[in-house]
């Protein structure tokens, strides 16, 4: 439905330099899903949205929405923000306080090419208000309203032009945790009921895996993986996306066998001792790879347990963060993390026996480049 | 993200080629063609003309080195340049002097009757300076001083114990009115400087006075001088206090010889001129400096980050003291030129203030100037002028300052030049360069109001931008662009999203510009013509005809016409959010 291809961009900064944004991004939303475009700040997520809305004019490449070019250098086609029909939603809300929240929803069918009467916007305003359950506060000060009302109100306002494509900003970001919680759910929900074409830009993981179909991680301007969030957390197919995506522990390593025991399977000889490992690649052996274990996929045991993947460790130091407990264990001069649940509990000093299940030591690419960027 | 070069591309709002030309390049082009003229006219005429000869009936006007010839080579010049630097340098040491004593005062310390400081920022607005001076010569004249009269018969004598008519004199009520000025600069300076900073060097075992040289002192240092500067800028181009109280008794400075060479017959406008470049130079140099000092980032001195309210210093009885030297100050400054106004206003001719003559109270005075036949003219001519030009001020500057804050467009540095240029014009040199201007470029309007709204709008379009920069700095560019992808056009957005949004910088300049206009002195003077005064060209033709006690009758009624309107922008200022400026 959305296209975007080969897309650059870049801007002047404060000095009048230019500063390289997107780099040769392309991806392709389907009708219906949520896209997320995920990376640190300055990876050029947002100006790639910004790009999508009209906002900012790229250097090259092309954007269409069914079939329909809205961007395109070859043939010289831009068709301004206002023109565009798509609904965003931005980090500060843009809720303007000089009107009231019926106003401020009202704005995008007063203003657009489409004339309404004033019954039918009276009628479509309520609709989406009550949609995001602010009917009752439709003659309210915009700025009366809390962040979490003003989010809502932010996007009634995206929603009720019927827009083709709905861009969100970073929506979450300004919220504080308890309620950023809720929003995700209750964002989650109308996408899914509305079945809108929705393009999201965040920079916090845990977001983007609750919400998205389909996940894009951006690095200095590159797209470095698409995939699922499934995809993205547990195969995560080079070290920047790795480290950016969760917490994990990088293990140098150089494979030794392929292991019988299990597909994709390779027996290798890592820097805290024997592993077995699951990896997309096809390696020979004497290949150096890097293997990422997420800390909640090692399992802490006081005696040995059974099972291969088991090595022997010391616990260094520990903190409890309430809902679960990390221990840096230290194999040798490594440190390892894992994460535990508070149940366990063992003494600093001690010895502890981790436990990996192969599946979840994954080897990934390490390209130099991601590595630099991270 | 990495720094490739420099940026040669379009802004993402511009359209492609010549087919999207549209309201919006429309209101943006005659906006910045406008400013463009305004700004750089004058200032090319003016250079342009003091290098020819004036043109008669007989005889066009030829090229000529004549002008500063005449002005460099005698020694009348380097004593008017003398004279001019020891008075402005005088003015502007006393005031910052005064002015710093009471900030301090007002911020750091515990010294009663602090509500009565604020008072000071709106003085220098409500009473102008040509009634300050008159109110001064009422005081210190060596003939009708009342401060002289009343010494001379305590002490029966006829010494003359002050003479306002002398350089001085000048520096005293030039200071006195800079003075609240340097008080505001400077308060803001106290203000904004972090108090940790100097707490941090007490917890280091630093003594008050060593906290005082080395941390606080030498964080102002560049404050300090960027306030001096401004304030020698203000000074050397003052006018009324030296046309006043200098060229009775032949001391001259740069604004009182233009306005003597153009006034005398027949008018030396290349002389005029000369001089006039002359003093343009050093405001020039002058306010450079001075924003080079002030820094980038506070030219529009946005609040950022939290407010500072510093622990007042303990006074303990010396609080007793310092209270009664800003009411010494206070009497200085509104007390005493107000009543002296009002006392003289209310005499059948001028007096000294004693028992009998309290008995020959009347309103007379009130009652001629009432009747005075171009009173309502004035009056007219005032109010058009200040309501024209504080409209077109602000809605001029909004969409200037709108491009400058908003867009990208390469260049749009130059702009915001332009707008603020005319700060550097003195009022006297303004009015000289319009006056030749459209005596030359003959397109009518000279001798009538026109040229006057021309002069006004110019003089004061870098407040009007000042004012909408601040706001349109707080607006945040997400609510514009919310506005385009809600499907609005430029014109819709800029209409009902940016203007309303404005509205707070909007009305607090309005009414400020609308302040300043009203009591404009020094540009008029050049421009007016028969039928065209306006109020404080009136007051100026009272005192040349010596009618004194009628004078002062207008000016109280001015002075309290002008406290009810800056009271009405303080109530807009509440009402709206506005800081004080």
């Amino acid at each position: 439905m959305l296209k975007v291809n080969a897309l650059y961009t870049e801007y002047p900064n404060d000095k009048g330099e230019i500063v390289k944004a997107a780099q040769n991004v392309s991806f392709e939303v389907p009708e219906g899903k949520l896209f997320t475009l995920l990376g640190p700040s300055g990876c050029g997520k947002t100006t790639t949205l910004r790009s999508i809305a009209g906002l900012e004019r790229p250097r090259a490449g092309e954007i269409s929405v069914d079939g329909v070019a809205v961007y395109s250098s070859e043939q010289g086609i831009f068709l301004p923000p206002n023109k565009r029909n798509f609904g965003m939603v931005f980090q500060s809300y843009a809720i303007w306080p000089h009107m009231n929240v019926f106003q401020n929803a009202a704005f995008p069918l007063r203003v657009g090419t489409r004339k309404f009467t004033k019954k039918e916007i009276e009628e479509k305003v309520m609709r989406v208000l009550t949609a995001v359950g602010l009917e009752q506060f439709a003659d309210r000060e915009a700025t009366k309203m809390s962040g979490g009302q003003q989010q809502r109100l932010a996007l009634a306002r995206a929603l009720v032009m019927e827009p083709k494509l709905l861009l969100l900003d970073e929506p979450l970001s300004n919220l504080d945790a308890k309620l950023r919680e809720r929003m995700r759910f209750e964002l989650k929900r109308m996408q899914r009921e509305l079945r809108l074409t929705t393009v999201y830009v965040t920079h916090d993981q845990g977001e983007a895996l609750a919400l998205s179909h389909e996940i894009a991680v951006m690095s200095a301007g590159h797209v470095v993986q698409i995939g699922s969030p499934r995809d993205i957390y547990e195969r995560p197919r080079n070290k920047f996306v790795a480290d950016f995506v969760g917490l994990t522990n990088f293990l140098d390593a150089t494979v030794e066998a392929p292991d019988p025991a299990h597909d994709d399977g390779y027996r290798v000889n890592s820097c805290i001792g024997q592993l077995s490992v699951t990896s997309m690649d096809k390696f020979a052996k004497g290949d150096t790879v890097l293997v990422s274990v997420r800390p909640e996929d090692i399992e802490l045991y006081e005696t040995r347990p059974a099972g291969p993947n088991v090595i022997e460790g010391r616990v260094d130091f520990k903190v409890f963060l309430g809902e679960y407990m990390d221990y840096q264990i230290k194999i040798g001069d490594r440190q390892i993390l894992a994460r535990t649940h508070p149940s366990f509990k063992s003494p600093v000093g001690e010895s502890v026996y981790l436990k990996m299940h192969p599946g979840k030591c994954i080897t990934i690419q390490d390209n130099t480049q991601y590595r630099k960027a991270a | 993200m990495e720094v490739v070069g420099k940026y040669v591309g379009v802004p993402a709002t511009q359209g492609r080629g010549w087919h999207s030309f549209d309201l919006k390049w429309l209101v943006i082009g005659s906006s910045v063609a406008v400013v463009a003229y305004l700004a750089l006219m004058p200032l090319g005429f003016l250079l342009w003309q003091s290098f020819f000869t004036p043109q008669t009936a007989t005889k066009a006007a030829e090229f000529t080195y004549d002008n500063y010839l005449t002005a460099y080579s005698s020694s009348e010049t380097l004593k008017l340049f003398f004279t001019s630097l020891r008075f402005a340098t005088g003015t502007s040491i006393f005031s910052f002097i005064v002015g710093t004593l009471l900030a301090w005062m007002n911020e750091r310390t515990n010294t009663p009757l602090k509500p009565l400081f604020f008072a000071l920022s709106i003085i220098p607005l409500i009473i102008p300076g040509v009634l300050f001076t008159v109110a001064w010569i009422m005081l210190a004249s060596p003939k009708i001083g009342i401060v002289n009269l009343l010494l001379q018969e305590l002490f029966n004598t006829d010494y003359v114990f002050v003479n306002i008519y002398s350089i001085w004199g000048m520096i005293w009520v030039d200071g006195l009115h800079y003075s609240s000025m340097a008080f505001l600069i400077m308060s803001a300076a106290f203000r904004s400087m972090d108090p940790s900073l100097e707490e941090s060097a007490m917890m280091s075992g630093a003594s008050v006075p060593q906290v005082a040289w080395h941390i606080t002192l030498k964080l102002t240092w560049p404050a300090i001088f960027a306030t001096l500067l401004i304030l020698f800028v203000r000074s050397i181009e003052s006018f009324e206090v030296p046309a006043l109280l200098g060229l009775p008794v032949g001391i001259q400075v740069f604004t009182s010889s233009i306005y003597q060479a153009i006034h005398q017959y027949p008018s030396k406008i290349g002389l005029a001129s000369s001089y006039a470049v002359t003093l343009l130079m050093i405001t020039t140099i002058g306010i450079y400096c001075q924003s080079k000092l002030s820094g980038q980032g506070n030219k529009y001195s946005t609040v950022t980050g939290k407010g500072f309210r510093p622990r007042a210093m303990d006074l303990g009885g010396w609080r007793y003291v310092t209270a009664t030297v800003f009411l010494l100050y206070f009497s200085l400054i509104v007390v005493l030129p107000f009543l002296v106004l009002l006392w003289s206003s209310l005499q059948k001719f001028y007096s000294v203030p004693s028992l009998a003559a309290l008995h020959n109270l009347s309103f007379d005075a009130y009652a001629f100037i009432l009747t005075y036949p171009t009173l309502a003219s004035a009056v007219t001519n005032s109010l058009i002028l200040a309501v024209g030009c504080a409209t077109l001020v602000m809605l001029l500057t909004s969409v200037i300052c709108w491009i400058v804050v908003k867009t990208k467009l390469p260049g749009r540095w130059i702009l915001d030049n332009l707008a603020s240029l005319p700060m550097v014009f003195p009022g006297l040199v303004l009015g000289l360069a319009i006056m030749i201007f459209y005596l030359n470029f003959d397109i009518g309007i000279y001798g009538t109001m026109w040229i006057m709204f021309i002069a006004y709008v110019t003089r004061f379009m870098p407040y009007g931008l000042r004012y909408n920069t601040t706001s349109m700095l707080q607006i945040h560019k997400e609510l514009e662009e919310s506005a385009a992808m809600s499907g609005a056009s430029w014109g819709t957005t800029f209409w009902r999203i940016i203007v309303p949004l404005l509205k707070p910088g909007l009305m607090a300049g309005w009414i400020y510009i609308m302040i300043v206009s009203i009591r404009e002195l020094s540009t008029s003077i050049l421009l007016y013509s028969p039928g065209t005064e306006v109020v404080s060209v009136l007051i100026w033709e009272l005192w040349e005809n010596g009618q004194y006690v009628e004078l002062s009758a207008l000016g109280v009624m001015f002075i309290i016409a002008l406290f009810m309107l800056v009271m009405a922008a303080q109530l807009v200022g509440k009402r709206f959010g506005v800081k004080e400026d």
